[in-house]
């Protein structure tokens, strides 16, 4: 029914019966999410949180006591003891909850606030502050490249000229907080400043295929679809993590055709497909994604039939890392549920995302502006080196 | 049988903009060349400098000789367009732009055109709004003889360059108003090259070093002027400009297919050298000569200094090249500057002359040397197109003390910052790729790898290694033995098992020579056999390389630009004199021996660059091109 041209909008009528049975299916599935709203947390780490049945607060208590120590390291004034130490944690975690807000803007928003609220006297104490600061985020996932990536890059960005230390202390610290601000609000309208380039990409009459629940993509559908393009939208299922069935679900909801497809049926249905629009857990250097598993998979077919593999990445998400291979990274795990008991004996493959090389992406989305893969390291160099 | 690429009249740059553009104050200093004609050339279409352009290899003019009124060359630093089936002169970058090919000299009669007009033009045109010296487009492709061509370098290039092209033009005497003179009928500024070619070449009786005096004089200034030159070759070119004035001394840039121009240089040679008997016909652009011829001569030439102009430490130097008892790039280099520091040591500035000027034209004198006895890497020439950069930003206030001083410690600063630290944070990243269990190859015997591979052993962990080798030179053994010296297990296989063994493979490792623009990876030959065997494998091959070694040209085969080796070594092996099979063929005409030196892998096969600035893809090599050798070569 669905065919290249754009002709199809004839038989639009035929496809209103799709959503339906998703629909009952999802909402069966919807008192199965754990607490934090699903919304905020990307699919990986919700998963790892359903999975550990973590709730924030037991999340925040431990990290409490991790950071504990340090808080009182810390140099402060002895009368602030009678405030709680400030948390970087707790700060995170209060940003966090607010709703599709990506983790690392959460990050960089309460080490922008370590900043305003920091006590220390010289710069080098400051630095020092937020040093600790962002471990102790970064320890909180160590497996999440955009947490320290963004964490990262902020350190970068607002510790980037040497002339501070020529000012005096507090016009310097309110610098940084400035910064800090401005670095906070970019990454945060990050994801609509890509929706504007990304949905220009778009046009009527098109099939997208998605994979995994990356609400970057979901903004760039979402703001196509208000700008009154008509286009439809294949979903993987995206197991163990059943995101494919909360994207297709957000996307009834804005009235966008929506068709599932179990993961392996991506190759038969790449004919019909015009363009495949991926997320990223983190950017790295050499202009390839690292996202949820199943992404390689899509762009090796999606390049072998000449479709074109778009990327949705905030720029914040840009990494120093260099995988040569799969397992050339930091290992990510979940366990998967199959639905029966699996023999002991029988290994499972656990990890949850997987490197796609640059040569299968056509181009990024990001904040910068639209970019091919091999531009990613040349800022990289900028702003490292 | 002419494999030659057709000559192109009109080369137009406007091709590629590999993302990074020579700053267009790189002068290119105008050689003062009034009355030569103008290179031809160098294309009319002298628009954009293809940034990707290779600075042409900086003949040594002798356009100089001819029809440079004031009695000294100025060349202004830059190369001499080789003419020839292949001009790197095209793609030079803008800051060699301009040159003009003498035309006077031995014009080869034949396809060749003046490539380089074209290229030069080209990059005239890019770098220069306009100056009044562009190239008028009358200059046509004359057949431009190789290397001798001229360098007439247009001072034109930016307003920037302006100036210092006029200063410098000023400073040798060349005549302000040359464009217009350009613009005099070739005929009779042939006519007058050849008068004062003869005239000078009368007046030059004696010792060929002096020669280099005067030019060197001239190419100080316009070395001064050219601080901000970008590329090495430019450099050279200009060092070996002022060498001669005649392109005697063979430049490993100079296209040896035009005979005069090959007469011409041997005369002026240090080295005698014989051709070898049979040539093969695709590289008669390079050098082929009898290897071996060499060594004694010179040996023999050592303690008669009057002979040469060159310092001992370097003429030491220049005859380990030729023996092969130092190869490897960094060793090169290193080895030549520490050459360059001794004799700086014991230079005494003359009353007369400015310092700078007087010690560049030296060094120019002992990179020709040293060129004739083995072609330079590119290690080397960036190491050169420094140490010209230091000398000619001293200042001039100066005592000789302290700008010996001065100098030496830069150059001690270069080896170090460049080389030794380098290599120590390229191992850093390198080892965080050995996993355990790993088995990775290597080719031949790359420094950077071996430290890589000694280290990773120190820090415990296990993997095994392949070395692949291949004749005639055999570097791998040294590796080998001294690996396996320090306990790491070892596999040995030539390069004709390569695809045999790589199934077993997981990393490869590779050294490079240099690093070009566009990610290709230049580097012994061999190199890309296997990095094209592992690619079709899935194998990550991993280029460690020095960034001092990027280079901003561009080649895409690996004919234009190369370095032969003695053919005898392939129809003979070492050790085993009864395999000979071909003693009794080896005259005949129908067989040529071909020994090259180097080859390009293209980047498609590189997975990752390992630099000093980190691990960095192959299309990110322009980017640091472009952000960090402005601050090393430029800033002076």
């Amino acid at each position: 029914m669905w065919w290249r041209s754009a002709s199809f909008i004839l038989d639009r009528n035929d496809n209103e019966s799709v959503p339906k049975p998703e629909s009952r299916l999802l909402s069966h599935m919807a008192p199965e999410n754990p607490n934090p709203p699903i919304n905020k947390i990307s699919a990986y780490y919700q998963t790892r949180a359903a999975h550990h049945a973590v709730v924030t607060s037991d999340w925040l208590a431990q990290a409490q006591a991790a950071v504990g120590p340090d808080q009182d390291a810390k140099p402060s004034d002895p009368d602030s003891s009678e405030k709680p130490p400030f948390s970087v944690i707790q700060e995170f975690n209060s940003w966090r909850k607010q709703p599709d807000l990506a983790e690392a803007v959460a990050a960089i928003r309460a080490l922008a606030s370590v900043i305003r609220s920091s006590e220390a006297n010289t710069i080098a104490e400051l630095q020092s502050e937020l040093k600790t600061a962002s471990d102790s985020l970064k320890s909180w996932d160590t497996t999440s490249i955009s947490l320290t990536a963004g964490c990262d890059l902020f350190m970068r960005y607002i510790t980037r000229t040497s002339a501070f230390e020529y000012e005096d202390f507090n016009s310097a610290k309110s610098r940084f907080l400035e910064r800090a601000e401005k670095f906070g609000e970019i990454s945060y309208k990050a994801r609509k400043i890509i929706a504007m380039l990304g949905q220009d990409f778009i046009f009527n009459g098109c099939t997208i295929l998605v994979h995994g629940f990356s609400r970057v993509v979901l903004e760039i559908l979402k703001t196509a679809a208000e700008s009154g393009k008509i286009f439809r939208v294949l979903c993987t299922e995206g197991r163990p993590d059943r995101t494919g069935l909360r994207f297709a679900n957000e996307l009834a909801k804005v009235d966008v055709p929506v068709k599932l497809l179990i993961d392996s049926a991506v190759a038969y249905s790449m004919d019909e497909v015009d363009m495949v629009f991926v997320g990223a857990d983190g950017v790295v250097e050499s202009g390839g994604i690292i996202n949820m598993m199943g992404t390689y998979q899509i762009a090796l077919v999606a390049k072998t039939m000449d479709k074109p593999v778009y990327v949705a990445a905030e720029s914040y998400k840009f990494a120093r890392l260099y995988p040569l291979d799969q397992k050339d990274m930091v290992p990510a795990v979940r366990a998967i549920d199959f639905g029966v008991p699996i023999p002991s004996k029988v290994e499972v493959e656990t990890s949850a995302r997987d490197y796609t090389p640059p040569q299968y992406l056509t181009l990024l989305f990001t904040d910068l502006g639209v970019l091919t893969p091999s531009v990613v390291s040349d800022e990289l160099i900028q702003l490292y080196l | 049988m002419d494999l030659r690429r057709a000559p192109r009249t009109v080369i137009d740059p406007k091709v590629r903009h590999v993302g990074f553009f020579a700053p267009p104050d790189r002068s290119q200093s105008a050689t003062i060349s009034p009355s030569s004609p103008p290179l031809s050339d160098l294309s009319p279409s002298g628009t954009s400098l293809s940034p990707v352009m290779i600075p042409p290899p900086r003949h040594l003019s002798d356009l100089a000789s001819h029809a440079i009124p004031s009695p000294v060359h100025r060349f202004s630093g830059e190369s001499v367009i080789p003419v020839g089936s292949y001009n790197p002169s095209e793609f030079a970058s803008p800051s060699v732009a301009d040159f003009f090919e003498d035309k006077s000299n031995a014009r080869s009669p034949g396809p060749r055109r003046s490539r380089g007009a074209g290229g030069g033009s080209g990059k005239i045109a890019s770098s220069l709004p306009a100056g009044g010296f562009e190239l008028p487009p009358e200059v046509k492709p004359k057949s431009l003889t190789t290397v001798s061509v001229v360098s007439n370098l247009q001072t034109n290039v930016t307003g920037k360059v302006g100036e210092r092209s006029i200063e410098s033009q000023d400073g040798s005497g060349a005549n302000p108003n040359q464009p217009l003179k350009e613009k005099a009928s070739k005929a009779e500024r042939r006519a007058l090259q050849e008068a004062q070619r003869a005239a000078k070449a009368a007046a030059k009786a004696g010792g060929n070093g002096v020669g280099n005096m005067k030019t060197g004089k001239a190419n100080s200034v316009q070395k001064k002027d050219n601080a901000s030159v970008a590329s090495i070759s430019e450099k050279r070119l200009g060092d070996h400009k002022d060498k001669d004035r005649k392109k005697d001394i063979p430049h490993p840039r100079m296209q040896f297919d035009d005979a005069t121009r090959v007469e011409k240089a041997k005369k002026r040679a240090i080295v005698k050298q014989t051709e070898v008997r049979n040539r093969v016909e695709l590289f008669r652009h390079l050098p082929q000569y009898e290897h071996g011829t060499k060594l004694p001569h010179l040996e023999s030439q050592f303690f008669h200094p009057n002979s040469n102009s060159v310092h001992p430490a370097v003429y030491k130097v220049g005859l380990r090249y030729l023996a092969g008892d130092i190869s490897g790039g960094n060793a090169r280099c290193i080895a030549m500057l520490q050459a360059f520091q001794e004799s700086i040591m014991e230079y005494c500035a003359p009353q007369e002359k400015a310092l700078n000027r007087d010690l560049t034209s030296k060094i120019n004198s002992y990179v020709s040397f040293l060129i004739e006895c083995r072609p330079l890497s590119i290690s080397m020439g960036n190491a050169i197109k420094f140490v010209k950069t230091q000398i000619a930003n001293l200042p001039l206030t100066l005592s000789e003390s302290e700008a010996k001083a001065n100098l030496l410690s830069e150059i001690n600063h270069f080896i170090n910052e460049k080389i030794i630290l380098a290599d120590k944070v390229i191992v850093r990243h390198a080892v965080t790729k050995v996993r355990d269990g790993d088995v990775l190859l290597t080719y031949g015997s790359s420094s950077a790898v071996e430290m890589i591979l000694l280290h990773a052993h120190e820090l415990g962990k296990r993997f095994r290694v392949v070395i692949v080798d291949s004749r005639p030179k055999l570097e791998g053994r040294l590796l080998l033995r001294r690996l396996v010296g320090k306990g790491i297990s070892c596999t040995y296989v030539h390069i004709n098992a390569t695809s045999f063994i790589m199934h077993e493979v997981t990393r490869v490792f590779l050294g490079a020579s240099s690093v070009l623009a566009n990610g290709t990876v230049y580097s012994r030959v061999g190199t890309a056999c296997v990095a094209m065997v592992a690619n079709a494998c899935g194998v990550p091959v991993i280029v460690c390389c020095e960034a001092y070694k990027f280079h901003e040209r561009v080649q895409l085969d690996s004919i234009c630009c190369n370095e032969l080796g003695d053919p005898d070594a392939i129809s003979k092996v070492h050790g085993r004199d009864e395999v000979n099979h071909l003693k009794d063929i080896a005259d005949n005409e129908n067989l040529q021996l071909l020994n090259l030196t180097y080859d390009v892998t293209p980047s498609d096969y590189v997975s990752m660059i390992i630099t000093d600035y980190g691990m960095i893809p192959p299309t990110s090599v322009p980017v640091i091109i472009r952000e960090f050798r402005k601050e090393q070569v430029w800033s002076g």
